[in-house]
């Protein structure tokens, strides 16, 4: 390891409480947190420092579990274990509430927006998954278009391809489900079995070929879309483990993400640590190889939740704490 | 090294301490007194500097799903709150006292399920009763 990963600031977003998830705007100038206090904060730099511009206190009833932007970052979408999703607005430094999506039968644990985004999809303890169309005309009406079951436990994670229409979603159950839309209607395509524990986040890498997931199993697989063997007409799609991560993370692994400008592979750990992952160059596509880049191991002093690229800024990294605090990094390849 | 021993073991005092005050919650009697939680089930192992893995393996006495849950849940809630010490914490049912103990072992050591259900207004309420001191 001959990277590095710098501090650049630490803060505490959410008083007395758990920071749960955290996410830069798409121009990178605002990061959302939220947290177990109900709360979604939006943070502003001045600066070399982040001050908090706006609070949102009253939308959820619990705690606020994610919180997404949408693809032109006008929209902020929040997903509460109070079973319901919001919807928010951006108007200068304030949001207002544009409409509270309802039906899942329990705590909403995700929600994301497609790259077009007209699309919205959210996941809960309920084991559903369900897909959401945006009005393009009115900007208040949210139609649900597809409630996918396929998982048989709580959906922790959903996200979306960058490019396809195509999503992903893990869960309890210790799966990967892939999903597509056939004849108006989405499906899941694809199980992916592998991990032995819950599975807790799910990413992309920058083309969309693969996935990585991480698990409470504490490792990080790697997955790519394959030929199904056979060649039955019409098949769903394969994805096949080219790689597992394993004897890295100590606890849970509790989110990763891919760079969508650098492919470093950062993962956010409940023993308190940080880490980030680079491809071997050499590899074979097809059995790709990661080495560990950088390691900060009391990044936070409890679990870390949540761990994110920034879209604009190679090498700035965010993540957030059980114990309340934000804290943004910069990791340097030196290579 | 002396002093290391010294230090778990008063560490593992202070937890059985703590561990003694929960009620079992269909009995008046504590816990401990019930034989559900005892010094041997306690593991504790350091991490690093002053941060302990506790791990704890409990053994019911009543083979009822719903009620294995509740206790895990309040050994969860209290120790978090109690515990003077930096610490991580994995808690299991003992093997071969329970049926369904992967699936209830599971629930209990996910932190997000116990958050959600410590945010259901009932259960609170149940498990605030079961780790409140005697005296509070």
């Amino acid at each position: 390891m001959n990277d590095t990963v710098a501090l650049l600031q630490k803060f505490n977003a959410h008083p007395d409480s758990r920071c749960w998830y955290v996410a830069w705007n798409p121009k990178g100038t605002l990061l959302a947190s939220c947290g177990g206090d109900r709360a979604i904060r939006i943070w502003g730099r001045e600066g070399d420092s982040w001050e908090c511009k706006t609070l949102l206190q009253d939308g959820h009833q619990r705690t606020v579990r994610k919180v997404a932007w949408s693809p032109c970052g006008n929209y902020l979408a929040s997903a509460s274990f109070d079973a319901t999703t919001c919807i928010w607005k951006k108007k200068n430094d304030d949001f207002e509430c544009l409409t509270v999506l309802e039906g899942h039968e329990n705590e909403v644990k995700c929600v994301a927006w497609a790259p077009s985004g007209n699309l919205l999809a959210t996941c809960s303890r309920d084991k559903s998954v369900w897909i959401w169309e945006v009005d393009e005309e009115n900007e208040n009406e949210y139609e649900c278009v597809s409630v996918v079951n396929s998982h048989t436990q709580d959906v922790k994670h959903v996200v979306w391809h960058p490019t396809q229409e195509l999503l992903a979603s893990c869960s309890y159950d210790n799966n990967v489900c892939v999903y597509k839309e056939e004849d108006d209607d989405w499906e899941c395509r694809a199980t992916l079995e592998g991990h032995t524990s819950t599975v807790w986040g799910l990413t992309f890498d920058p083309s969309g070929q693969r996935l990585a997931s991480c698990s409470d199993d504490c490792t990080v697989k790697i997955w790519k879309e394959c030929q199904p063997e056979g060649g039955q007409e019409g098949t769903d799609v394969a994805w096949k483990c080219v790689c597992t991560l394993s004897g890295f993370h100590g606890r849970t692994v509790y989110d990763i993400a891919w760079c969508p400008l650098t492919g470093a592979l950062a993962t956010a750990c409940g023993d308190d640590g940080v880490r980030v992952f680079k491809e071997d160059e050499t590899a074979d596509p097809d059995q790709p190889a990661f080495s560990l880049s950088a390691h900060v191991p009391k990044a936070h002093t409890q679990d870390v939740n949540c761990i994110a690229w920034h879209p604009k800024e190679a090498g700035l990294l965010v993540s957030c704490s059980d114990n309340g605090e934000i804290a943004v990094w910069n990791y340097q390849s030196g290579v | 090294k002396k002093e290391l021993v010294l230090g778990v073991t008063r560490e593992i005092y202070l937890l059985e301490h703590v561990i003694r005050t929960i009620r079992d919650p269909e009995k008046p009697n504590t816990l401990e007194e019930l034989d559900v939680v005892s010094e041997e089930c306690v593991e504790v192992q350091e991490l690093g500097e002053d941060e302990y893995l506790i791990i704890i393996k409990f053994s019911p006495t009543v083979p009822h799903c719903s009620l294995a849950t509740l206790i895990g849940l309040c050994l969860q809630v209290k120790l978090q709150r109690c515990l003077p010490f930096k610490h991580k914490l994995d808690i299991f049912i003992s093997e071969g006292t329970h049926s369904t103990e992967e699936d209830i072992n599971k629930q209990i050591n996910d932190k997000e399920r116990v958050a959600a259900a410590m945010e259901n207004p009932n259960l609170r309420d149940i498990v605030e009763q079961c780790v409140t001191e005697p005296d509070d």
